[in-house]
C-alpha cells in the first residue's frame, strides 16, 4: 500500500487533549471527532487538512490519555500516517487495533518540512520525501503485530482466533 | 534466572516458568475495565466479535465516571450503553451514580483488584492498581473490547526501570511530590514502554494511599506501568477487603534493571508541575507569585481519604481567597461518607469550598470546574496539557492537596507553611 500526501508538522509530546479535547468527547462518531481533530494544537487542522495528509511530529506522539478517539479522529480527518520519532505506548498499541498506519522514523520526522510531499510504502516501511528527494526507513514492525494489520484490525484478529477454536 | 515482580506477574500469567524483556505474550488477565468515554467504543467492537458473552461476568466493571453525572444528553446516551450492556450481560461490576467512584479509586476500595492480579482497564490511569502489586495497565477501547471476549491480551514484556528512594520525608512532602519531581527528573517519556518499581525506605513507610498517586502517575513518564512490592502495609489493606485470592511477588535481589535511579527524599520539596507538561515541576517556593482562579482537590490521583485529611487540615478554621473557587471530589462515595463523619466536608464548606459527588469531570476538562480563557487553576490531579481543564489558554499546576489547600487560602500558588 502507498501512502501519499503533504505533510502537517508538530512538535514533540503532543498529547491526546490535543490531538481530541474531552470537551467533543460525548460522542464516539468518527466524522464528529473528525471535525476537532488537532483543533488545541492547530486550530486551523480540521479546516485545512485534505484526504492523505500525513501527520509528522516529535517525539512521544500520542502521549497522556487512553482514548481511543485520538486515532480515530487523525483516521476520519483524512490522515494517510503518521510518522514520529517516538510514539506513547498506548496511542502506538490503538493505531493499529483501529487501521491507522503509524511509523516510527527519527530521522524522517526531524528532516521533513511542513509541506513537504511524502510517500509512503506500508510494506517496507520506506518513507520518501518527494520535495527534497530523501529516502528514510522506519523501525520494523514486528511479527506479531504486523498479523494484526493483515487480518484488518484486532477486532477481526480476536474474531478469526475465536472461530478457530469453536472449529476445534 | 533472575526476573522483576512484573516479569513474574507477566510470567505467571501467561502460564511460563519465565518472560524476558521484549518478549511478546499472551496473557490471561484478571480484571479488565471501561468508563463512560471508553466503554461505549468498546462495546462496539464487542458486538463485532460475533460473541454471546463477555468471558467472565464477574471480572468485567464499567464505571460511567468521566461525565456523569450525566453533564448533557450526548454523555446520558455514552453513559446509557454501559448499562444496557451491563444488564444484558448480567455484569455484577456496574457502578451507577450514588454507589460509585473514580475508577481507580473505587476498584481497590471494592477489592475488586489486588496483589499479583493482571489488569487491564480502558483509561490511562489504570497503572494505579501498581501499589497493590498487581501488573495493571492502560489500554485503548479495541484491546478492552478484545479482553472482555477473550479473557486474555497480548503484551510486551517491559524492560524495568528502578526507582530507589531513601530518607525521611520533609513536612507536606507525599507521594504526589516523589512522582512529580520522578517525572520532573525523567521526563514525560522517561519511561516510554517501560515498567516503574518504585523501592527504598521511603517507599516502604509511605501510606497506600502515597503509592496509589504514586503508581498513578506513571503513565506521565510514559510508562508501561508503575509497581511497588507489596509489604504488611498492602496486607493491612487488602485484608477482608480483596474478594479474589492475591498473591504478593517481589523483585529477585539480583534481577536485570534497564537503569536505577536514586533519590534522597529529605531534599524534595513540595513539588508544582506549571503548564503545560508534567515534566516541568519546581519546588513550590520558586514558585514566585502566580496568582489563581481555581482549586481541585480531588481525583483519581488525590481523592483519598489521606488527601482530604491533609487539604482539611489547613483549611480548618480558614477561609479561601475572595477571588478563589475551591471545588473538592472525594473519590468515592465511601470515601465522602468518611469524610462526612470525620467532619472534614463540614470543614470544607465552612472555608468557602464546594463539595462535589464523585467524578473525574474537572481533571479532563469535562465538566463541575472548566476554566476560562487565561484562567489559572491549582490541581491534585494528573495532566496539565494545553486546554486540559478548559479554554486552550488556560493553565493548570499541578501539586499535592496541602499546597492546593493553601493556595486556595492565599489566592496564589503558595505553600503549606505560609498559611500554618
Amino acid at each position: 500500500m502507498e501512502l501519499r500526501g503533504k505533510t502537517w508538522k508538530f512538535g514533540s509530546d503532543i498529547d491526546t487533549d490535543a490531538i481530541i479535547p474531552a470537551r467533543y468527547l460525548n460522542t464516539s462518531d468518527p466524522a464528529e471527532l473528525a471535525k476537532h481533530c488537532m483543533e488545541d494544537a492547530d486550530p486551523s487542522f480540521p479546516a485545512r487538512v485534505r484526504p492523505g495528509d500525513i501527520i509528522v511530529a516529535g517525539k512521544n506522539f500520542g502521549c497522556g490519555s487512553s482514548r481511543e478517539h485520538a486515532s480515530i479522529a487523525i483516521k476520519a480527518a483524512g490522515v494517510s500516517c503518521v510518522i514520529a520519532k517516538t510514539f506513547a505506548r498506548i496511542f502506538y498499541r490503538n493505531a493499529f487495533n483501529i487501521g491507522l498506519p503509524i511509523f516510527e522514523a527519527p530521522e524522517a520526522a526531524e528532516d521533513i518540512k511542513e509541506g513537504d510531499e511524502v510517500t509512503v510504502d506500508a510494506g517496507t516501511g520506506t518513507i520518501t520525501n518527494n520535495t527534497t528527494g530523501r529516502i528514510y526507513r522506519a523501525t520494523p514492525v514486528p511479527p506479531f503485530m504486523q498479523r494484526i494489520i493483515e487480518a484488518g484490525g484486532l477486532i477481526n484478529y480476536v474474531a478469526e482466533r475465536m472461530k478457530q477454536s469453536c472449529t476445534k | 534466572m533472575p526476573m522483576t515482580i512484573t516479569e513474574k506477574i507477566l510470567a505467571a500469567h501467561a502460564g511460563k516458568e519465565q518472560v524476558v524483556p521484549g518478549e511478546l505474550i499472551n496473557a490471561r488477565v484478571d480484571f479488565v475495565l471501561g468508563n463512560d468515554i471508553t466503554a461505549p467504543v468498546a462495546i462496539k467492537e464487542f458486538e463485532k466479535i460475533g460473541v454471546t458473552d463477555v468471558f467472565d461476568r464477574e471480572r468485567v466493571a464499567l464505571i460511567p465516571d468521566h461525565f456523569t453525572p450525566n453533564k448533557d444528553i450526548k454523555s446520558a446516551e455514552q453513559a446509557r450503553l454501559l448499562k444496557q450492556f451491563s444488564q444484558k450481560h448480567n455484569l455484577v461490576n456496574y457502578f451507577e451514580v450514588g454507589r460509585m467512584g473514580i475508577e481507580h479509586c473505587l476498584l481497590p476500595e471494592q477489592g475488586l483488584v489486588g496483589p499479583g492480579d493482571l489488569v487491564i482497564g480502558a483509561d490511562s490511569h489504570t497503572c494505579t492498581y501498581g501499589a497493590l502489586g498487581a501488573f495493571s495497565t492502560g489500554v485503548g477501547s479495541t484491546d478492552l473490547a478484545a479482553a472482555m471476549a477473550l479473557g486474555e491480551t497480548w503484551l510486551k514484556v517491559p524492560e524495568s526501570i528502578k526507582f530507589e528512594f531513601a530518607g525521611e520525608l520533609k513536612p507536606w512532602v507525599g507521594g504526589k511530590d516523589l512522582i512529580l519531581y520522578t517525572i520532573g527528573d525523567i521526563g514525560v517519556d522517561g519511561a516510554l514502554y517501560q515498567a516503574m518499581e518504585f523501592t527504598g525506605p521511603a517507599i516502604e513507610s509511605l501510606s497506600m494511599d502515597g503509592r496509589f498517586t504514586m503508581c498513578n502517575m506513571a503513565i506521565e513518564a510514559g510508562g508501561k506501568n508503575g509497581i511497588i512490592a507489596p509489604d504488611e502495609i498492602t496486607r493491612a489493606y487488602v485484608e477482608g477487603r480483596c474478594k479474589r485470592p492475591y498473591q504478593f511477588y517481589r523483585s529477585d535481589p539480583d534481577a536485570k534493571y534497564e537503569k536505577v535511579y536514586y533519590y534522597d527524599v529529605s531534599r524534595i520539596e513540595p513539588q508544582v508541575a506549571f503548564p503545560h507538561l508534567p515534566e516541568n515541576t519546581r519546588p513550590v517556593s520558586e514558585a514566585g507569585n502566580v496568582e489563581i482562579d481555581q482549586v481541585v482537590i480531588g481525583s483519581c490521583t488525590n481523592g483519598r481519604m489521606e488527601d482530604l485529611r491533609e487539604a482539611a487540615r489547613l483549611l480548618k478554621g480558614r477561609k479561601v481567597h475572595k477571588n478563589v473557587r475551591l471545588v473538592v471530589f472525594p473519590g468515592t462515595q465511601e470515601i465522602y461518607l468518611q469524610a462526612l463523619r470525620e467532619g472534614l466536608i463540614e470543614i470544607f464548606i465552612e472555608a468557602g469550598g464546594a463539595v462535589s459527588t464523585p467524578t473525574c469531570g474537572p481533571c479532563l476538562g469535562g465538566h463541575m470546574g472548566i476554566l476560562a480563557k487565561g484562567e489559572r487553576a491549582v490541581a491534585t490531579t494528573n495532566r496539565n496539557f494545553v486546554g486540559r481543564m478548559g479554554d486552550p489558554e488556560s493553565e493548570v499546576y499541578l501539586a499535592n492537596p496541602a499546597v492546593a489547600a493553601a493556595s486556595a487560602i492565599m489566592g496564589r500558588i503558595a505553600g503549606p507553611w505560609e498559611v500554618d
